[in-house]
């Protein structure tokens, strides 16, 4: 199979290893949508997401002679973009990371859950009230950074396993086992929140 | 007693429960924990938050596309300018 074949979306690698403007634009225009909201859930700041943005495909551009097309080429992309967003939020963490927020977490324990609150019963319009969805937003922060790339890649992004670990760099296996901790930290988070929801004869 | 043996198959069962929300459990172990969930009602919270966590994070994921004007800036950064299209031009003026 030539590489040509395995890219999806049938762009012409050879037309962007040559940097043919009109086939880039064509992989910007169907790209940059989900670059955009990866580094706004990344970065939660939309100028900041916009560098990130521009950046990338500016990286891609330069990069395209050495793209082998083993990968696709939105999952290229995402590497670089998340790779672009990881630097990003180095270079500014001394100033802003909260003393709380451990920056990686690579332990392998699993946490036990703390809370046992049944709050699935609260009605759709609390579950999901404006509220709620900044909540939902901000609280992804909360995660060590490792976890939060692939809780955000997976079900956010809702990308595959096999991608995500390609994109992150990391094995199949450790990619679910960061996800099952993002979830279950993610859990106890939203759990604090929602029982505070809940009607007081629950 | 009972209290010690119930927590160690809470724990047994607690590295799979993302296997079960992704319905990517293997069968057996898969009925393993339903029997025990069926008895468990701690554990039935905890995989119905699971699952529930899991979606309000998918559904509040659904987001408006690109603004046209950071797609614009975009367009003219990589001096794309001439594949913006007529109507998206004036946008970022």
């Amino acid at each position: 199979m030539s590489n040509q074949a395995r890219i999806e979306e049938n762009f012409s690698l050879e037309a962007l290893q040559n940097g043919d403007p009109a086939e880039f634009a064509r992989v910007v225009e169907a790209n940059s949508g989900y670059v955009y909201r990866l580094a706004m859930k990344m970065l939660q700041n939309p100028q900041d997401a916009e560098d990130i943005l521009q950046e990338t495909f500016i990286k891609a551009y330069k990069a395209f002679p050495n793209f082998n097309g083993r990968s696709k080429i939105s999952t290229w992309l995402y590497r670089i973009a998340t790779n672009e967003a990881l630097m990003f939020l180095r270079k500014k963490r001394p100033d802003t990371i909260s003393v709380e927020v451990p920056k990686e977490d690579d332990g392998d324990e699993i946490q036990k859950p703390i809370q046992i609150v049944d709050w699935c019963c609260l009605p759709e319009a609390e579950l999901m009230s404006d509220e709620a969805k900044k909540y939902l937003g901000e609280s992804v922060d909360q995660l060590p950074e490792n976890l939060k790339m692939t809780f955000i890649l997976r079900d956010i992004e809702g990308l595959s396993t096999r991608e995500t670990a390609e994109i992150l760099e990391i094995s199949e296996t450790a990619v679910k086992t960061r996800l099952h901790r993002a979830r279950l930290q993610l859990r106890e988070i939203l759990t604090s929140y929602y029982r505070e929801r809940l009607p007081e004869t629950v | 007693m009972k209290d010690h043996k119930h927590d160690e198959n809470c724990h047994h069962f607690l590295d799979s429960l993302s296997d079960y929300v992704d319905g990517e459990l293997k069968a057996e172990l898969c009925q393993e924990l339903e029997r025990h969930m069926a008895d468990c009602d701690d554990c039935q919270i905890v995989i119905d938050t699971l699952k529930k966590t899991v979606s309000l994070y998918k559904e509040a994921a659904e987001e408006p596309a690109i603004p046209s004007d950071v797609r614009v800036r975009l367009f003219r950064r990589l001096k794309l300018d001439d594949y913006l299209g007529e109507a998206q031009k004036e946008v970022a003026e």
